[in-house]
């Protein structure tokens, strides 16, 4: 019998284990240093000019878009699951479109949509009888209740996903005794369902502000200065890396006061949880002006976050697709972005696996908190996440490229910056949490006995792994890769910043014109940017379905959030 | 090795074998010596650390401290472990845990790995075979009823033929009557191979009726082991009593090497004058005579039910506090309120 040291069972999944957890909080370490070396001297500087401008606009960001996807979310989530009026099956995944669309999409169709000369602003000065925009003009939309009411529309989905799904699963029964008590369903609206669903909102709000402090195109296009948007130009314009870092700084302190505040709420909604076994409240009918209305506030919020832009977008590509056609540069870039997604994608899920399964296997403290660390990536915006991975891959390269040189005298470049090696490295950082939290759900619908009948017949961890985990979990990693790979396509930051000369995705171009000011074809970047965004939506919208019909639980993709666990925490 | 020095050797030895999780002492110094080809029951309540101990011996887990020995070579100790796909050892467990994506077949051929695939093919028509579980070869799990699930999670765990087979709780979800008639048949069929077994039960009767050696565990330490039989007679503690039989408990004190009760004299040798003992009387040892005169005490039936072949009747004795509970097979036609004597003999109490 092969008898082995205890303490090496299981060494190498560990150590790979280990190895990804470092890897990912690499750009964070990197950046620390970074913004401790050299030139303590900015301080001072930083802290009275640049700091507290940027630092209230982004306050004042997250504070607007924070109340606005509030207001949004949990009116529209307590709608469509307190009552039933005609339409409000399709309201009910409809209102997850605008996640389909990104922050600086939005921002790049609202800004042509209401253009001072443009045909809406038109139509309405026609309306009113004015003649030319001197007269009448809506308020500017490059302002920083534009970026809060453009960013709250697209950002309230996150909101609405966790209340809808704490109203479903928890709230009937406290709903209909709080009714037998003599509470209207207003009253209980306010009494009951507000304050149960706090944590639920809580957490909505915190991934809804995560995305704001991640976003760059949208504050950029429309003239919001925030934290980003510095950290960003102060690289990019002044190749002021200790600068750079030091915002990046102030901004994670934002980050991790808001990971508190999504922890802490995540606890909170597993208490209530626990209370009982989850029944979906029977909602009441609504009929008359009543349904109108009910149906015209879950509406509005669609038109305006998704259907206005599509249908703008599609308007715009199908102009641009009569004049001109479609040019080989947008062909080309199509192929880098499926390209870097899928390759990003691959790696994510192989190393969230691994991730995963080392922490099924070898359960304990210490693989529990490698599988929590590898996740802290959803969290750091993506610039700062770009900035941190610059400092050691170009340390890297430079050190590859000096002795190529030296040692076999050709000169290799910058292997990893000059590959767009660098980009993927940068999405996996950021979307790990995705594949570890979605492959871990999967995981845990395998009872565990399954792995020890397979050790005792013979197979090894490796062997458990390849013959049992991937064929059952095969749900969750292909819902998991749908996500991770529409996230990579859709990202705009870290693409930005880590993107080799003369190397487009969909998103940078639409970035690049929108920053120009030309509008060619970044509506078709954008029509294909929306359009593979919708998929993860469809996906989403089927799971809300099947959890109206109570108890019906089925192996298909679980409900995940941006950080991949279970918007809505399921009972065993 | 000398083959017959291995018929003699144990087959497996546990040797103060501790194990901890957080803050529970699963197993506390749990030392045990398994003879080859027998079958041993491993009871006691839920968190005693019968599986935990299971577990250990298939090499899920591992001791903190002690060792276990398997044919004379360590397999799990201080520093060594061999893996669990390494032992050679059958586990079935609660939940069967059939691998839902594979058919029975595949299920069965899961563990034949190793053999060459013409051998493996005819292991595992042989034990389909024997097993009677032709009719379900093609079948995935999901489309099977509890009994045949039980059947090919015995089969699959048979098949790469092992020396000693732990069984997990392997009757439990399955219905009462079915219980019976499939417990025999596995052990008859695992007792016909040879096979050494362990098994963990939480249900006494199945215990006393499966084990050649029955182990009761508590808070991780073995209480008492032994033949069943020994077990139910002579338990060592009131916990080893109470877990197998549920008695009549007469509290009483110690007189000059007796317990009085208002039962009779019964020699309580041990206790010290005026010490507290309890008197252990089995419900099956209580005689009562419908006639107002003879033996035993004066009693009054406070309720006769009828459960299947036993009859169960609940008496009050002037003297104790609590109703004495009867049970026997005979028809006592005792009603409510009826008066009646009741006795005991003294050779079948037990005092702690």
């Amino acid at each position: 019998m092969k008898t082995v040291s205890r303490r090496l069972s299981g060494l190498r999944w560990r150590i790979a284990a280990f190895a990804i957890a470092v890897f990912v909080c690499l750009p964070v370490a990197a950046l620390i240093l970074a913004a401790f070396e050299g030139s303590a001297g900015l301080w001072p500087h930083m802290l009275r000019y640049v700091l507290p401008a940027t630092l209230r606009d982004t306050l004042l960001l997250l504070l607007g878009v924070g109340m606005l996807t509030t207001l949004i979310g949990t009116t529209t989530a307590w709608l469509v699951t307190a009552y039933t009026f005609p339409g409000r099956r399709f309201l009910e995944w409809g209102l997850l479109l605008p996640l389909a669309v990104p922050t600086y999409i939005i921002a790049y169709a609202y800004l042509d949509i209401l253009h001072p000369v443009g045909s809406v602003q038109g139509v309405l000065r026609h309306l009113l009888g004015y003649s030319s925009p001197r007269e009448f003009r809506l308020p500017d939309i490059r302002s920083m209740w534009g970026c809060i009411l453009l960013l709250g529309l697209v950002l309230y989905p996150y909101v609405y996903l966790t209340t809808r799904s704490m109203f479903l699963t928890q709230a009937a029964n406290l709903v209909e005794v709080s009714r037998m008590l003599g509470n209207r369903r207003h009253e209980v609206f306010w009494r009951v369902a507000l304050p149960l669903a706090r944590p639920a909102i809580a957490v909505g709000v915190s991934l809804a502000l995560m995305e704001t402090l991640n976003d760059i195109g949208a504050s950029e296009f429309l003239g919001v200065k925030t934290l980003t948007v510095s950290i960003y130009t102060s690289w990019v314009s002044r190749s002021d890396m200790p600068g750079a870092a030091q915002i990046s700084l102030a901004m994670l302190v934002l980050v991790i006061g808001l990971v508190l505040i999504e922890r802490h709420a995540r606890r909170n909604q597993r208490y209530t949880a626990a209370a009982q076994r989850p029944r979906a409240m029977t909602p009441s009918r609504l009929t008359g002006y009543r349904a109108a209305g009910a149906f015209v506030v879950c509406f509005v919020p669609i038109v305006l976050g998704f259907i206005a832009p599509a249908i703008y977008l599609c308007a715009e590509a199908y102009k641009r697709y009569r004049f001109a056609g479609l040019s080989e540069r947008l062909l080309g870039e199509v192929v880098n972005t499926i390209t870097i997604s899928t390759t990003a994608t691959a790696l994510i899920l192989l190393c969230g696996l691994v991730v995963a399964y080392a922490a099924r296997t070898y359960p304990g403290r210490s693989s529990a908190i490698v599988a929590r660390v590898s996740t802290v990536g959803y969290a750091v915006p993506g610039t700062v996440l770009a900035l941190g991975l610059l400092v050691p891959v170009g340390a890297f390269d430079r050190m590859i490229a000096s002795g190529a040189e030296r040692y076999l005298g050709v000169s290799v470049g910058l292997v990893l910056l000059g590959s767009g090696t660098a980009i993927v490295l940068a999405y996996s950082a950021r979307f790990m949490a995705i594949a570890t939290g979605g492959i871990e759900a999967g995981f845990s619908r395998i009872s565990p006995s399954l792995d020890h009948a397979a050790r005792m017949l013979g197979q090894t961890s490796a062997g458990v792994f390849r013959k049992i985990h991937l064929p059952l979990s095969k749900p969750a990693l292909v819902s998991s890769g749908l996500l991770i790979f529409v996230d990579c396509m859709k990202e705009l930051p870290a693409t930005l910043l880590l993107r080799p000369l003369n190397f487009e995705t969909l998103a940078t171009h639409l970035y690049g014109e929108a920053a120009r000011g030309t509008y060619e074809e970044a509506s078709i970047a954008a029509l294909l940017i929306v359009a593979i965004g919708i998929l993860p939506v469809v996906v989403l919208s089927r799971v809300g379905r099947t959890e109206r019909t109570d108890g019906a639980r089925q192996a298909g993709p679980e409900l995940l959030n941006v950080d991949g666990r279970p918007l809505a925490d399921k009972r065993e | 090795m000398n083959t017959q020095l291995m018929k003699n050797a144990p087959h497996l030895e546990l040797e103060g074998i501790c194990r901890r999780f957080s803050n529970v002492q699963a197993l506390d110094n749990v030392s045990l010596v398994v003879e080859r080809g027998a079958v041993v029951c491993l009871v006691g309540h839920s968190g005693c650390g019968k599986s935990s101990l299971l577990r250990v011996i298939a090499g899920i887990e591992w001791p903190d401290r002690g060792r276990v020995v398997l044919d004379g070579l360590e397999i799990s100790g201080s520093a060594s472990h061999v893996e669990p796909e390494n032992r050679n050892i059958g586990f079935m467990f609660q939940d069967y845990a059939l691998f839902p994506h594979l058919s029975v077949t595949d299920n069965i051929l899961f563990g034949l790995k190793r053999l060459g695939r013409r051998v493996a093919r005819d292991r595992c028509d042989e034990i389909i075979a024997r097993l009677g579980l032709g009719r379900l070869a093609a079948r995935f799990p999901h489309m099977l009823s509890g009994g045949e699930q039980q059947r090919v999670a015995l089969a699959r765990a048979l098949a790469p033929q092992p020396g000693i087979m732990l069984m997990d709780e392997p009757f439990s979800n399955l219905d009462r009557e079915l219980r019976q008639d499939i417990r025999t048949e596995t052990i008859e069929l695992l007792r016909e191979l040879g096979t050494t077994v362990i098994m963990v039960t939480h249900d006494p009767e199945e215990a006393l009726s499966a084990g050649d050696t029955v182990v009761l565990m508590r808070a991780g330490r073995i209480i008492q082991s032994g033949a069943g039989a020994e077990l139910y007679e002579r338990p060592l503690c009131s916990y080893a009593a109470e877990f197998f039989c549920s008695f009549n408990k007469v509290r009483t004190a110690c007189r000059r090497g007796y317990a009085e009760t208002p039962l009779g004299r019964f020699a309580a040798p041990g206790f010290a004058d005026g010490e507290h003992a309890t008197v252990y009387i089995r419900p099956q040892c209580l005689r009562v005579n419908r006639d107002g005169d003879g033996d035993g005490v004066e009693c009054t039936v406070v309720d006769c039910e009828l459960i299947g072949e036993i009859e169960e009747t609940s008496i009050t004795v002037a003297a104790l506090e609590e109703p004495l509970r009867i049970r026997s097979t005979d028809r006592s036609r005792l009603r409510k309120g009826d008066t009646a004597r009741v006795s005991v003999a003294p050779e079948q109490v037990l005092i702690f």
